[in-house]
């Protein structure tokens, strides 16, 4: 079988499964929570992986799209889809601004700006009035789509999430396909000579921005929605530091790779704590059982050994080694 | 004495904790600036290796009675080596990498070194006496001084002074300066590039544990403390721009007396106020204060 079927058959049987996967036990919640940093992964990765920019400041677009839709919905009572569309309205105009100072910069200055930015966003959101400070927004209620649907039921609002999701990774696809992508993968490449090539490269540079801040926004606004909440651990820069790692451990620059690494660190941080139960068990050693408390150190392992020894992350390892094999059989 | 309906007291003390801050500003920034220069990493560790500085000085005093004075100068120590460590063990080998795979690796390291000691500590601040030579106070007649702040400022120029000293006027510093524009011209003339490069990450560690131990009378020691304080290093390293060692000290020092006035003006801005600063900067002079266009 050829890489494209493969490829096709992969994303095939992982839609299938989303959509499958309320009937055979999984929790809806906590799928859509997984398909919102999925899509915040993907997002980012646009960024990263195709343009060529570490942005250090995603958090700001999800958790200040997260803010943006909660208040929306709790305080003037409008309806899910207008606080949606808000709240990614709001990560891209947050894009527009820290992008238009980080691409006065270049490379790891520019990192920098997006993370100085992000943190001032934070402290922003721990004065406001309209965050609810430390709290956050509590309790934001789900209400009803376009009036009509009712969104409290959680399999309903699966559907529509996934329906979002689905659309928001098929746009990232398109884009970085487009001739418009191939400009952005220019850019990373090698930018004086795109700039030579007569591209505008700070223009593209800032649209990729703006539009991995407004998904960014997106997967922020759907999880307020879905959650019920906005706080202000989503507009930490730990929350920035998280995708990075989400893209880094799924794969830099591969289309599926934040989608795996997004369930791989999500799921780990979740079962961290079973994990260590078990180890414990096997191993008779103690320590084991705090593991589930030791989450910060256990990232920060991964973060270590994805930089030094695993830098093409899990799709992209996978990629090479389909890529050998393919080579090996006809003999080049 | 007013100014501006505010007490001269209020706005000096408000200034003296500026520069208090700003000290460390200086001594972290131009850490960093050192190690950027010969190693192209963006060291995030940073912030924790100043936690280092004042939590093993803690753990000192309580558990073995060691005061403040003798851990002026072992906690650098002790951290410079574990910097050592660092630097040999995993740093080394991303070097020829692009920069942000330094940024995330010591951006692990961070949450590494963190998440160790919150697990032993927690997250509440411990409390570390004033080393009793300088508590209280002097007063100046127009000022209520604490000794203990006026020491931090003076202590922390001296280091910074003699950084700059060394670095910019000693065989040594020429050295490192011509490691950081032409590392393989350098080892060509029998200079050991690589203990070089391991001994200026230890001494930028080494900086950063001496500004957490002069901290600990002051902050709370806390296995968190160094978190929020190294972004808004890295925004002074964006204004100041690392191109010079001076710059570094300079923007740090300035940055914080802002930031203690702000205090005073106008107090919610005052968490705020470097970024502010850094943007329009960045709109003013998109290389950095002292740094060099290319």
């Amino acid at each position: 079988m050829n890489l494209k079927n493969l490829t096709a058959l992969g994303y095939g049987l992982l839609f299938a499964g989303l959509l499958l996967a309320p009937f055979f036990g999984a929790y809806p919640v906590f799928v859509m929570k997984l398909m919102c940093f999925a899509l915040f992964a993907a997002a980012f990765n646009l960024l990263l992986g195709y343009t060529g920019m570490l942005s250090f400041g995603h958090a700001a677009f999800l958790g200040g799209a997260a803010y943006v839709t909660g208040h929306a919905i709790k305080v003037w009572g409008l309806t899910p889809e207008v606080g949606v569309l808000l709240g990614t309205l709001g990560g891209a105009l947050l894009g527009l601004i820290v992008g238009f100072f980080a691409i006065r910069r270049t490379g790891i200055y520019s990192t920098m700006i997006t993370l100085a930015l992000a943190q001032m966003l934070y402290f922003v959101a721990l004065q406001a009035p309209f965050t609810g400070g430390e709290d956050g927004l509590q309790s934001v209620p789900r209400g009803m789509l376009f009036g009509l649907i009712d969104l409290k039921n959680d399999l309903v609002l699966y559907y529509i999430v996934l329906a979002i999701v689905v659309a928001a990774f098929l746009l990232i696809v398109r884009t970085v396909h487009s001739p418009f992508g191939q400009v952005l993968k220019a850019i990373k490449e090698n930018e004086p000579r795109a700039t030579s090539l007569g591209y505008d490269t700070n223009r593209y540079k800032l649209v990729a921005f703006v539009l991995s801040a407004a998904l960014a926004g997106l997967a922020g606004s759907l999880k307020t929605l879905v959650m019920g909440f906005a706080t202000l651990s989503d507009v930490h820069w730990t929350s920035s530091g998280h995708v990075v790692l989400m893209t880094l451990v799924g794969g830099l620059g591969t289309l599926s790779g934040p989608l795996v690494g997004s369930a791989v660190v999500v799921l780990l941080e979740n079962k961290l704590g079973e994990v260590g139960h078990f180890l414990a068990g096997v191993t008779n050693i103690e320590w084991f059982n705090t593991l589930g408390e030791s989450v910060t150190m256990v990232t920060g392992l991964i973060f270590v050994i994805c930089v030094l020894a695993f830098r093409k992350g899990i799709m992209g390892e996978i990629i090479a080694w389909l890529a050998r094999r393919r080579g090996a059989g006809t003999g080049k | 004495m007013e100014i501006f309906g505010i007490s001269l007291q209020g706005l000096l003390s408000q200034l003296l904790l500026g520069l208090v801050n700003g000290s460390f500003y200086a001594i972290l920034s131009l850490g960093l600036a050192v190690i950027f220069g010969l190693l192209n990493v963006i060291n995030f560790a940073h912030g924790a290796l100043f936690m280092m500085g004042a939590v093993v000085t803690w753990m000192a005093m309580n558990y073995f009675g060691i005061n403040y004075w003798v851990m002026l100068i072992v906690a650098p120590l002790i951290v410079g080596l574990f910097g050592v460590i660092l630097e040999r063990l995993l740093l080394r080998w991303i070097y020829k990498l692009d920069h942000l795979y330094g940024l995330l690796l010591t951006l692990g390291l961070t949450l590494l070194i963190e998440g160790a000691f919150r697990s032993a500590y927690g997250v509440s601040g411990l409390g570390y006496d004033t080393p009793d030579l300088l508590t209280g106070g002097t007063n100046l007649g127009f000022m209520f001084l604490p000794n203990y702040r006026a020491w931090v400022v003076v202590v922390s120029i001296t280091v910074c002074f003699a950084t700059w000293f060394v670095i910019e006027k000693t065989k040594l510093g020429a050295y490192l300066r011509a490691g950081t524009e032409n590392p393989r011209l350098v080892e060509a003339f029998g200079v050991n590039v690589p203990v070089m490069v391991t001994l200026t990450y230890a001494f930028g560690a080494a900086l950063a544990a001496f500004a957490g131990v002069l901290s600990a009378p002051i902050y709370q020691v806390s296995p968190l403390m160094g978190q929020n304080l190294i972004i808004v290093v890295f925004a002074v390293v964006v204004i100041g721009g690392m191109g010079s060692i001076m710059g570094s000290i300079l923007t740090g020092l300035g940055l914080g007396v802002i930031e203690g006035l702000t205090k005073v003006f106008y107090p919610e801005a005052s968490s705020t106020v470097v970024f502010v600063i850094m943007v329009i900067v960045l709109l003013v002079r998109p290389a950095g204060l002292f740094g060099k266009e290319n």
